[in-house]
């Protein structure tokens, strides 16, 4: 009861906040909502697997394009869903083609995907439509968008929770370790991994439909910008890929260190995205959070 | 009643014959000790019977159906389960959940409480009860080679292929060892030891099979097989082996 309690409460609280908080802290707060949702989101696929996606803003850039094109046409809530939709076929389609590929593949693979959609899109545009950049005129104040962002957080953490607890975990986690064995053991990988893949993409997709309005502008170099997914990988790892509240811990003051960064050392802050990017892999590989429980056992051994 | 039929099944890497038409069949059941110099094709073997390798031609019916070059998860959960001769476990994941996991996706997958019994009991077999939540990393290589073999087991196997399973062990664990495969031989497991240590093959394995260069060169009784002309000379040619 005290572990789904906690999490309430807090997600109330949170919900509260927008009353108290000036309108630049509650950009603020979106942007970290923003990056908790889609780390939580990476993190469900690739967490337990080991695969290190860099497709996010593939999805991420596609969710806000949708929005782009569909605001005008039809209303808001169809718009979410045929973002959710078109992530999640997009989704089954990326995974049916990579997740055979293994490690640095897949990693390269999904870093060219961003790209090849941004490209296809730019293309589309120009030679198709004849536009290029889009205008998003939707009637939603910044808490509501603030909301439906701490939602998609809510939904990606406790996704998460539920699945750590099913035999898609089980089967996630043995995926992570070694797939040979898994595979011996009876799992079909390829259902396996496209399976989170799909549901993590498809958070990742929502992400960044509910984010767009913010923008105002969209075109195909703002939202398909390769820093976001970067930086989605530093902060799951950072906080710890495979536990349920890393890449909230990662993400928080990730986000608040580089909007400082990038406000002071505008020219420079792409440096310390890179140096943090190595850090973060040599010194603490499983996380804060394993890191912290290393130095407890340390110190218990210490004090006996 | 045959439960394994296996039919000029080959499997070649480039141009070396790794198994080369290989057939054979074993009841439910039975015992059978493979044998054969390093690099004679035993492991390949195995790989094809359990899917992690396709074969290149030939047929391995299992339980009346062909289950040649199927995914290794599907022969799985057809009721195939297997050690590998360099021990595999998932060092991440407790000792419970290594074993839970043919329990949940094996041949007759459990979830909740009975996922949990069957996983236990194979511990039990195994000798590893006490640590089920331990960290299968944290074993040392003799617990890592049972575990592995309490992996197979939780699958509720109907053949259990053993990749000399018993190398490496002291001559206590030896004979423990080689009780231990005995009593799941006598519950019924159809069993395929590959083996290099005579003393556990002439204790467990009725029957014997013995590979060279990719070819069956004798299969029969085991005490005949051993004294076979072609087998003794086969080992002796392959003087590292001694
Ligand atoms: N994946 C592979 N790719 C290329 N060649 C392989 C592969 N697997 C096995 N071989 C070759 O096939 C032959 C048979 O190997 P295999 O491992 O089956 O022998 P083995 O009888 O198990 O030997 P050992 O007693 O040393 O375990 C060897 O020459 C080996 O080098
Ligand atoms: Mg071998």
């Amino acid at each position: 009861m005290i572990r789904l309690a906690i999490p309430v409460l807090g997600l109330i609280i949170l919900a509260g906040l927008p009353m108290f908080v000036s309108e630049y802290e509650l950009g603020l707060m979106i942007g970290m909502a923003t990056y908790v949702a889609l780390a939580s989101a990476w993190a469900l696929f690739s967490g337990h697997t080991h695969y290190i996606s860099l497709a996010t803003v593939a999805f991420y850039g596609t969710g806000a394009y949708t929005v782009a094109v569909l605001n005008e046409s039809l209303p808001y809530p169809a718009v979410i869903l045929c973002a959710g939709l078109i992530g999640a076929a997009m989704a089954l389609l990326v995974g049916l083609s990579t997740l055979r590929l293994s490690g640095i593949y897949f990693v390269i693979f999904t870093f060219g995907l961003a790209e090849l959609v941004r490209q296809l899109i730019t293309w589309y545009e120009v030679t198709i439509t004849g536009t290029l950049g889009r205008y998003i005129f939707l009637d939603l104040t910044a808490q509501d968008i603030y909301w439906q962002m701490l939602a998609l957080c809510a939904i990606a953490i406790g996704l998460t929770a539920w699945i750590n607890r099913t035999r898609l975990g089980l089967a996630l986690r043995a995926i992570g370790d070694d797939e040979i064995v898994a595979a011996h053991s009876g799992i079909h990988l390829a259902r396996t991994k496209l399976i989170a893949f799909t549901i993590s993409a498809t958070l990742i997709t929502l992400v960044g439909a509910v984010a767009s309005p913010r923008w105002v502008y969209v075109e195909p170099l703002i939202v398909f910008n390769p820093t976001v997914s970067f930086l989605t990988v530093i902060m799951a790892l950072l906080g710890g890929a495979n536990r349920l509240w890393g890449p909230l811990v990662g993400a928080i003051p990730l986000f608040l260190l580089f909007e400082w960064l990038s406000v002071n050392f505008p020219d420079t802050y792409p440096i310390f995205l890179g140096l943090m990017f190595i850090g973060v892999v040599f010194v603490l590989p499983n996380g804060v959070l394993a890191g912290l429980d290393d130095l407890r056992a340390w110190l218990g051994r210490r004090g006996k | 009643m045959t439960l394994i039929d296996v039919q000029k099944a080959s499997r070649s890497f480039g141009g070396l014959k790794a198994v080369d038409e290989i057939s054979f069949a074993m009841d439910s059941g039975t015992v059978m000790g493979l044998l054969g110099p390093n690099g004679s094709g035993k492991t390949t073997l195995l790989n094809l019977i359990s899917g992690f390798l396709a074969p290149s031609s030939g047929r391995i019916v299992f339980n009346g159906k062909n289950l040649a070059g199927a995914r290794v998860d599907k022969i799985a959960r057809a009721g195939v389960a297997r050690t590998f001769q360099l021990v595999r476990i998932l060092p991440s994941l407790t000792l419970l959940e290594n074993v839970m996991l043919p329990a949940v996706f094996g041949h007759r997958s459990h979830w909740g409480k009975e996922a949990d019994r069957v996983a236990r009991q194979a511990l039990e077999k195994t000798g590893l009860a006490d640590r089920a939540e331990a960290t299968a990393g944290d074993l040392n290589y003799i617990d890592q080679k049972r575990l592995e073999l309490a992996r197979a087991l939780a699958g509720e196997p109907e053949l259990l292929l053993l990749d000399e399973w018993l190398a490496g062990l002291n001559p206590t664990e030896l004979q423990q060892g080689i009780r231990l495969i005995g009593s799941l031989a006598g519950s019924g497991i159809t069993i395929i030891m590959v083996e290099h240590i005579m003393e556990a093959v002439r204790a467990l394995c009725p029957r014997c099979a013995v590979m060279n260069a990719g070819r069956l060169i004798a299969d029969g009784e085991t005490a005949r097989v051993l004294s076979d002309k072609a087998v003794i000379a086969a080992y002796l040619g392959d003087a590292d082996d001694a």
